[in-house]
């Protein structure tokens, strides 16, 4: 929900330089960035992605230590910004003992894991959601002829460490969680939350790269984006029983939030899903992420093809 | 040009200038209307847990999140309006040839930020609204009064939330980078305005102090008076009271920093 404001200044003219790129043949050709060329398998086009994502996120961050103190405060005021949902349950808790059936540290489980992943998901690739700004004025030209994926350039930009904030926030009231939470920790239980934090994450992802595809089209409608990605967050900082069967049903069965918390925490919490699905859709995430980033990477496609540049 | 009409024509320009951008802000209804069902059923889950909390009953605790909804765009809780701009022509030092122009500045931007708030109080307010009453049974006054009186308080909230914001932006003669200020400015406003949770559900002591701070004019003020839950006398006059000292520092501080201002010569 939260608008940033970006200082800095703009590097698009300058494309990534490196020594140790690769030889023009290996790379795709500009004028199709979006397909490898000949004899190159996926493999190697997703290296090729990391490596300049890689890069380019170098780049923001050396340019992002320049201003240490800015650095420092914009960190700080991310942090804060965002506790600001976690001060809300608090202050619901200064008047009620349970919310929805659930504690206070059962509902800081389900907001610990959500904010930790949709954080590193941030971190990662929150500024894909200005991929609407450089259609409208054109300057996703200069992404389309450097030789490295859009995708990685896209998600790249303007890399914000200062989000790191975000991340530590939900760290924070994950720990706190952890440690307040009353459940007979098992092996399993244990294993649970590292790969539901990693597999929310790659859901939020996917959810960045869709909503950045949605922007091919709809280019000024980035706050749709905002609807599913910060409000899908926030939607699962509360638990399930909170909400209408009917909404609990839509981000189960047709856009997964479902996978990022709810389901995994609740089988820790061994607490019923108000859907009655079978005990290991709890373990299922990691399957349901890969299943997004795939869909979200052909919607992604299909952007990329549909773009017609300004043409100015 | 009379004053009236020249103020008249910077908020008409204003509030156009805003509605030029109609899928944004077909798009921006849309992030309101999903933000109001979360809210709406947390709020929902407090009260069946609270009945009675915080003086509210379950249909105006429900009204409560769709007019917060409506107004946050209009008031400007989030920032992001036009002390943005200003900040920049301040570091720019464009502010140089608005000091020199025959027209008030803190009159000119509070003429642009009143079109804005208007065409965001219907562009953005209105369609929420209506799908929250749609989708849930919202405790909405039947009494046009009741309405003209909660415009009445709207008003007086976007003005007040102007001279919090014309000071911030003024803070940019001094720092020059406004952004940090301006973000202390947009979390402070979240969680004193009402956006966060009502005003009356904040505990004890600290209840009482956001109650009486300025920005309880921007949400919960308004929100009160279209509930029937405070006396919208009592209401426009604190918030009356606000935006006079507010008005009145934000003159202060422009001719402090008037004074600082130095236009090179070339």
């Amino acid at each position: 929900m939260a608008e940033e404001t970006y200082g800095g200044v703009y590097a698009d003219a300058e494309p990534v330089r490196d020594r140790r790129r690769p030889p023009a043949h290996r790379r795709p050709s500009p004028a199709h960035p979006d397909r490898s060329s000949p004899g190159e398998g996926t493999y190697g086009r997703v290296r090729e992605g990391l490596r300049a994502y890689r890069l380019i996120t170098a780049m923001w961050i050396r340019s992002t230590m320049a201003y240490r103190a800015s650095f420092v405060m914009t960190t700080l005021g991310n942090l804060v910004a965002t506790a600001l949902d976690f001060v809300a349950i608090l202050l619901m808790f200064s008047r009620v003992d349970v919310l929805g059936g659930y504690r206070l540290p059962e509902i800081a489980f389900l907001y610990g894991l959500s904010a930790t992943a949709f954080g590193l998901a941030d971190l990662a690739i929150g500024s894909m959601d200005r991929l609407g700004r450089r259609v409208r004025d054109g300057t996703l030209d200069t992404l389309l002829v450097r030789p490295a994926p859009v995708l990685a350039q896209v998600a790249a930009d303007r890399f914000g460490l200062r989000r790191l904030g975000r991340v530590t926030q939900g760290a924070c009231v994950l720990g706190y969680a952890l440690a307040a939470v009353d459940v007979t920790w098992t092996p399993l239980k244990v294993a649970l939350v590292p790969l539901t934090l990693l597999s929310g994450g790659l859901i939020f992802c996917a959810l960045f790269v869709a909503g950045a595809a949605f922007q091919f089209v709809a280019q000024d409608a980035s706050e749709v984006q905002n609807s599913f990605t910060y409000g899908g967050q926030t939607l699962l900082q509360y638990p399930p029983t909170v909400f209408a069967k009917e909404l609990v049903r839509g981000v189960t069965f047709v856009l997964p939030l479902a996978f990022v918390n709810w389901l995994p925490a609740l089988y820790v919490l061994g607490r019923p899903y108000p859907l009655h699905l079978p005990a290991w859709v709890a373990f299922t995430p990691p399957l349901v992420a890969a299943a997004c980033c795939a869909a979200s990477g052909l919607a992604w496609r299909a952007g990329l093809r549909s773009y017609r540049s300004t043409g100015s | 040009m009379g004053t009236g009409r020249l103020y008249a024509a910077v908020a008409a320009g204003g509030f156009r200038r805003y509605a030029t951008y109609r899928t944004a802000t077909a798009a921006g209804v849309f992030t309101n209307t999903v933000f109001g069902l979360i809210l709406a059923y947390t709020y929902l889950a407090l009260w069946h847990e609270r009945p009675h909390l915080g003086g509210y009953d379950k249909g105006q605790a429900l009204t409560y999140v769709w007019v917060g909804q409506a107004l946050l765009m209009t008031v400007s809780v989030m920032g992001g309006g036009f002390e943005d701009e200003l900040m920049e022509r301040i570091r720019t030092g464009d502010i140089a040839i608005d000091l020199y122009r025959p027209a008030d500045l803190q009159l000119w931007w509070l003429a642009g930020d009143l079109g804005r708030a208007l065409f965001h109080l219907l562009a953005r307010g209105v369609l929420p609204m209506a799908v929250g009453a749609f989708l849930f049974p919202l405790a909405l006054p039947s009494r046009p009064l009741v309405w003209a009186a909660f415009l009445a308080a709207v008003t007086l909230g976007a003005v007040v939330s102007f001279a919090i914001r014309f000071l911030v932006a003024l803070t940019a003669f001094w720092l020059m980078d406004g952004a940090g200020v301006a973000q202390i400015a947009w979390i402070t406003a979240m969680f004193c305005s009402g956006m966060l949770l009502p005003l009356n559900v904040f505990p004890g002591v600290l209840g009482e102090i956001v109650r009486a701070l300025p920005w309880a004019s921007l949400i919960q003020a308004p929100a009160d008076v279209l509930l029937g839950a405070a006396d919208p006398v009592a209401v426009y006059a604190r918030q009356l009271a606000w935006a006079a000292v507010l008005l009145a520092a934000g003159r202060m501080l422009q001719s402090a920093a008037t004074r600082r201002v130095v236009v090179q010569g070339g």
